[in-house]
């Protein structure tokens, strides 16, 4: 193992990137999906927590990239690119998307977990990703931790214990 | 323009109001089922990111007991009763003379998780049919579902319709304590309304003002 390094912790709609020894986390996934992309030769890792499938939804000029699958995934290849990883030797494992509530209701927003995870997959595979693991779908909210240097994704959860992926 | 930007103090003085109505009787509600005076606090109309969103009850990963709802009619939108579960396991042995109470130990059927999802009921009840009787607008609560969970994965939910309008969200905060317990000033639960953006225009209409174009 390396020396312990710092946790680069990510909110929602946001991402970042960080090389070993740092780790990177996220906290409190719910609908939303835990996006890591990494690079193992470099050592360096990218998150993203995505919170929407797909930015046409966006109803407002501003936008936040980190927010939506597509958006997200494609600015977060392109900052690890930025710092030096290849996009031949990427690789993702992905976490998230519970589907918490039913809601009796006709909105479709309670469905949004399923629809994140979807989008998250095809966004992967338009840029040639393999997902290596996934943790995906059930009911409880995970907590999410990857190191760089071993490429492990730690995941937390209230109702189901830890494991590793 | 963004809904948010057309608000002024009044309109944040009007969801106030609004939470104020609504809180009341939510408190005047639970003293009744406990048996015990509630204390609630004025309620805090909050702009505000995502991440401080998540702050507000303990952070994203916090384990928290919730009874969540969905609301549609003329005004949609989510609330959220969060507590901690020190503070839910107080109640439920308080409703249900189980003192021995925890969650650490729960099976799905549980005397004390009924009565759990009871109080939520109950008390998201008197909170919107006092709005609604209030603003005469129509509300129609979904049946609310108990949840114990991270925080931040419970809350997100209420993040999704104005997470697609901006980065912002407008939180009608409601914190409440319960008085003899001890002595600590210690927040302990939550109420959070969280309307949807299209439904902030119903509500100052129904209260009689407009929004600045």
């Amino acid at each position: 193992m390396s020396s312990i390094g710092q946790i680069v912790k990510v909110g929602i709609a946001d991402m970042n990137i960080v090389r070993s020894p740092d780790a990177i986390r996220t906290s409190g996934l719910g609908s939303c999906v835990g996006v890591i992309i990494y690079d193992e030769r470099a050592v360096i890792a990218g998150m993203v927590h995505v919170m929407l499938p797909d930015s046409g939804l966006a109803k407002t000029n501003h936008m936040n990239k980190a927010k939506y699958a597509d958006t997200g995934i494609k600015e977060l290849i392109t900052l690890l690119k930025a710092e030096g990883a290849q996009s031949f030797r990427l690789k993702a494992k992905i976490a998230g998307g519970a589907q918490m509530f039913q809601f009796n209701s006709q909105n479709s927003s309670f469905k949004i977990g399923p629809r994140n995870i979807e989008a998250v997959k095809q966004a992967l595979n338009e840029h040639n990703i393999p997902v290596l693991a996934e943790d995906v779908g059930g009911n409880s909210g995970r907590t999410i931790e990857f190191d760089p240097h071993t490429c492990q994704l730690h995941i937390r959860t209230v109702n189901k214990g830890n494991h590793t992926i | 323009m963004n809904y948010i930007e057309k608000l002024d103090t009044i309109h944040l003085d009007i969801l106030k109001e609004f939470g104020n109505i609504g809180a009341g009787h939510a408190a005047t509600a639970l003293s009744t089922v406990l048996n015990k005076q509630i204390d609630m606090k004025v309620p805090s109309v909050r702009i505000a990111s995502f991440n401080d969103m998540m702050e507000m009850a303990g952070g994203a990963e916090e384990e928290v007991v919730s009874v969540s709802l969905r609301i549609e009619g003329e005004v949609t939108g989510n609330m959220f009763f969060v507590l901690s579960l020190q503070q839910a396991e107080s109640f439920i042995s308080n409703m249900t003379g189980d003192t021995a109470f925890s969650f650490r130990e729960i099976d799905e059927h549980s005397l004390g998780l009924s009565a759990m999802q009871e109080l939520g009921n109950i008390l998201s009840g008197s909170y919107l049919s006092a709005l609604g009787d209030f603003t005469r607008l129509k509300l129609y609560p979904s049946v609310p579902e108990l949840a114990i969970d991270m925080f931040g994965a419970i809350i997100s939910y209420g993040l999704v319709e104005s997470s697609q309008y901006g980065d912002y969200v407008i939180v009608i905060e409601t914190n409440l304590k319960e008085m003899d317990a001890d002595q600590t000033d210690e927040m302990k639960g939550h109420f959070f309304l969280l309307p949807d953006p299209l439904s902030f225009q119903p509500i100052f209409q129904a209260l009689g003002v407009g929004l600045n174009e």
